[in-house]
């Protein structure tokens, strides 16, 4: 599989996603933000961080990255897009994906492993998860507070498009970190080819960590490549 | 030249943690009269020309593409000689 994972000016989680798909065999490269050649790869990665530093709101300035039009129309044509934490904001702030990442309830930066629970296995993401299975996954954030309207929470809910939602470690949705809309951890585009979530997968995904279960989500992604080759 | 004096203000729907936070510390500190405080943002852009009408429409796009995101926020705007 070919990974390109882009830089923005403040990005902190571009190695880690990187590292983690290049240590399972993937061909992974790092794309600067102001390039405008995602070198053709099978999936792209908006990593975590704070791009701009968050001006304005997060990943507003990011959005007018030379690169993110290219994102946008590799998305539009079916290209896979995975978007973690302030790339999920960055996804929102494309259209992309719909919604907004609104600060906290709570107004405090979180940073603590989460549980949640897959909602729908009917993703390129999910593949072969069964609905309700419990993953552990850190969060680590301050405007992680989904929010959309609730004309579009009634769309995103009648298309299956939550993948994640908040959850305690007995799956009940009881552990809401941050104040989203219905638990809202991930969701999917329509076409289920972009994935914006919250938690950080690529934080969860080697063996020198504490949850390893970020990798239920990769080895989703490399069966559904494997079965699309 | 002329100034663009913009006010991007969340939605009433949408709630405002840090006004909240605010309203509390008010009433806590003896404003019992406070109900509510709505936390926005003030931005002030100058244009090199003196074409309002101009300066109106480049305004107007620069909030809907960048300024305010039009699923949490509102804006609205006024243009000031300098």
């Amino acid at each position: 599989m070919r990974v390109s994972v882009i830089t923005f000016p403040g990005s902190n989680c571009d190695r880690d996603a990187q590292h983690v798909f290049s240590s399972r065999g993937h061909s992974a490269r790092l794309v600067w933000h102001k390039d405008r050649d995602l070198e053709n790869p099978d999936l792209v990665i908006l990593p975590g961080g704070f791009s701009y530093g968050d001006y304005l709101r997060c990943g507003a300035l990011a959005r007018y990255s030379p690169i993110v039009k290219e994102v946008v129309s590799f998305a539009e044509k079916g290209g896979m897009v995975l978007g973690i934490c302030n790339g999920f904001q960055i996804l929102t702030e494309t259209g992309l994906l719909p919604g907004a990442l609104m600060m906290n309830k709570h107004l405090q930066f979180i940073c603590r492993h989460q549980y949640v629970r897959v909602e729908n296995s009917d993703s390129p993401f999910t593949n072969g998860l069964e609905t309700g299975t419990i993953l552990d996954i850190p969060i680590a954030h301050k405007e992680g507070n989904y929010f959309i309207d609730s004309e579009g929470l009634k769309r995103l809910k009648d298309k299956g498009q939550i993948l994640f939602r908040y959850c305690d470690h007995t799956g009940a949705l009881a552990d809401n970190p941050n104040g989203a809309i219905d638990d809202i951890a991930g969701i999917v585009n329509e076409k289920r080819n972009v994935l914006g979530m919250m938690p950080h997968p690529e934080r969860a995904a080697t063996d020198s960590v504490i949850s390893q279960d970020g990798k239920e989500i990769i080895s989703a992604i490399e069966r559904f490549f494997a079965a699309n080759a | 030249m002329l100034k663009a004096k913009i006010f991007v203000e969340l939605k009433p729907s949408v709630l405002d943690p840090q006004g909240k936070a605010v309203t509390n510390t008010l009433q806590g500190m003896g404003f019992s009269k406070v109900t509510d405080t709505r936390i926005s943002k003030y931005i002030e852009i100058r244009f090199d020309s003196d074409d309002a009408e101009l300066c109106a429409l480049e305004t107007e796009n620069i909030c809907k593409s960048l300024l305010a995101n039009p699923n949490t926020e509102t804006y609205h705007y006024e243009l000031e000689e300098l």
